[in-house]
């Protein structure tokens, strides 16, 4: 919210918002999100299911259109770009899914699947993009003779390493992470992990990384945006958000999180019930009928930003009685 | 395309040959295609060469399966018919199959045209088969191409209903949406992603259409309104041998075993590719 820092975010997300019509009514999916991912930063979103993390990660890609808002990539409004220019653009950014089986067509080979971008784009010919997904196999830790293979023949932890190779294969400058390693076994997803810091380092990538895992982001990321019921609700470095929680909500999110010592009782905010219809959100705040601390005034009246320190911004009236 | 997805599942055929049923079934169906493919080396003889001294002889003799009311030899007029019969069901098999993935591919993946396109295609599956290809007959003429022409227009919403109906699961799974991530094209997701995972079930209910078309061919042409009459059909033979249906039976008897043993096997076989295809029945068998 407050960059400082010299360089421009690679990414400002500004009033983004996401509806989809249902015979029911609209849901608000993402409404009204607004922050930066800078340059070389893991910035993770966490949140619930139905927080509209996922739909926020889409629509910032354009893989499905934002209602309203701009999403801005190294100073380009993406969405006033047409087809083909939003084609083109579709190099400098990638996505890596959740799910390590659906992602992969199971009728394509390794190095069709990660072969498809550089096609797509007229890169190379034949030959040198078997090089290239060559060396992509060898940088994700698979054999290059993998590439023959069909995706069936290999584990959940490989797989999601050849849709990170996939991912890899554009050179892009930035990635989604959308729950990249919540489908894994906790000890691949280790390793899943420390490839993902690895690559970043290595190739100077900038990541948005969508997690519900809290302990995942903490370990990987730089700076943190929690959202509930389509809302970021606080968004700040990773360190702040973690040591001082501002908003009620991350507060109850962060006392969830398990800790190994079975000496020390946690203390534990357990929230009641669950997350509201997105169909019919409370008024004001959104988190108002599972908080603590909600009072009369926070029905009336969204809560607008309150700065809780530089690089740490958090939705909520009674931010500083609440500290 | 279609024989590397098959050649992927994994014990394929031992699981299309788990049924005694299906492999018979193929060998017959074998048979016939060789015996009618090689009709012109293998018929005893001239299929049009009449000899009125021997009209309606009995099976036996030179007559293997008799001789009809011009003392045309029975056998070699099955033999070259049936190039007719299978030639019609196996070009309105891949003709209805490219029209029907065209229009599914069409329908599922384009919103705004799913509506029409659906509608047309509901529509013509609401008319009678039979009905509607003596229509489309009448009106185009009878040949050989009309006929397919026909039959396909007959059969070709079955396929793309399928077509649709998968297409609208696959285009939402993430390896679709990992592609538009990546810049591909429509055209390449449709044949690459879509197109290429349903091939089993197109494959499957082309083999149903072959032995459907061949049923609408005999039915057509008995009804006399398929192919040019000098053109021997199975079904323009059983017409032509109705009358004499109380001296020589058997006019009708062999060109009625034909047809029932080809569609028969044609069943059978899509029968086994649908179980063989598909892996929760796979499994079992």
């Amino acid at each position: 919210m407050h960059e400082t820092a010299a360089a421009p975010p690679l990414i400002s997300i500004r009033n983004l918002s996401k509806r989809f019509e249902t015979p029911r009514g609209t849901v608000h999916a993402v409404r009204d999100v607004s922050f930066d991912i800078p340059r070389g930063s893991i910035t993770g979103l966490v949140g619930e299911s139905g927080s509209g993390k996922t739909t926020l990660g889409r629509a910032l890609l354009r893989l499905i259109e934002p209602s309203d808002g701009q999403t801005f990539f190294d100073g380009i409004d993406l969405n006033t770009l047409g087809a083909g220019a939003m084609r083109a653009m579709r190099r400098r950014m990638q996505i890596i899914f959740q799910d390590p089986v659906s992602s992969l067509n199971p009728r394509m080979r390794v190095h069709e699947i990660i072969g498809e971008g550089l096609r797509a784009h007229g890169l190379g010919d034949r030959r040198k993009r078997r090089d290239m997904v060559a060396g992509l196999l060898a940088e994700v830790g698979l054999q290059p003779d993998h590439m023959s293979r069909y995706p069936h023949e290999f584990s959940g932890g490989q797989r999601q390493r050849i849709g990170i190779a996939r991912a890899l294969a554009l050179e892009p400058e930035f990635i989604v992470a959308d729950e990249s390693v919540s489908a894994l076994d906790v000890s691949i997803q280790a390793q899943v992990l420390n490839l993902l810091l690895e690559i970043r380092d290595k190739r100077n990538l900038t990541m948005l990384f969508i997690a519900h895992d809290l302990s995942v982001v903490e370990y990987l990321c730089d700076k943190i945006v929690v959202m509930y019921l389509g809302r970021a609700v606080e968004i700040g470095d990773a360190g702040p958000v973690y040591r001082a929680p501002a908003h009620p909500y991350t507060r109850a999110l962060l006392s969830a999180i398990p800790i190994p010592d079975p000496e020390r009782q946690a203390n534990r905010e357990i929230l009641a019930g669950d997350i509201p219809s997105p169909l019919s959100p409370p008024s004001g705040c959104v988190f108002r009928t599972r908080c603590a601390h909600a009072l009369e005034t926070c029905a009336r009246g969204e809560p607008g930003a309150h700065a809780v320190s530089a690089n740490h911004t958090a939705f909520c009236k009674r931010i500083e009685e609440l500290a | 395309m279609s024989a590397s997805a098959l050649a992927d599942e994994p014990g394929f055929l031992e699981a299309l040959f788990a049924r005694r049923a299906v492999l018979v079934s193929l060998i017959v169906f074998l048979v016939i295609l060789a015996a009618v493919i090689l009709a012109p080396l293998i018929a005893p003889a001239d299929p049009s060469a009449m000899s009125v001294r021997n009209r309606l002889a009995a099976p036996g003799g030179d007559y293997w399966l008799g001789a009809d009311a011009f003392g045309r030899d029975v056998l070699s007029r099955l033999l070259y018919a049936g190039q007719v019969s299978l030639t019609i069901g196996c070009g309105v098999a891949l003709v209805a199959s490219v029209v029907g993935i065209v229009f599914g591919l069409v329908a599922g993946f384009f919103r705004r045209l799913d509506g029409p396109v659906s509608r047309i295609v509901d529509a013509m599956m609401a008319f009678p088969d039979i009905l509607l290809a003596i229509a489309l007959v009448a009106i185009l003429g009878g040949s050989m191409i009309n006929v397919i022409i026909a039959l396909s227009i007959v059969y070709a919403p079955r396929i793309a209903r399928i077509v649709r109906a998968s297409t609208l699961v696959i285009r939402e799974l993430p390896f679709v949406e990992a592609a538009q991530a990546l810049g591909s094209s429509t055209g390449f997701i449709m044949i690459n992603h879509v197109l290429r995972n349903i091939v089993s079930p197109i494959i499957v209910q082309a083999t149903f259409i072959f032995a459907y078309a061949m049923l609408a061919e005999a039915g057509l042409s008995f009804l006399g309104v398929g192919v040019d009459p000098s053109t021997p059909t199975w079904g323009t033979m059983i017409n032509e041998g109705r009358q004499y249906i109380d001296q020589a039976a058997f006019l009708i008897f062999f060109p009625g075993i034909a047809i029932s043993v080809s569609v028969l096997c044609l069943q059978l076989i899509g029968d086994g590719l649908r179980d063989a295809l598909d892996p929760r029945i796979a499994k079992e068998l």
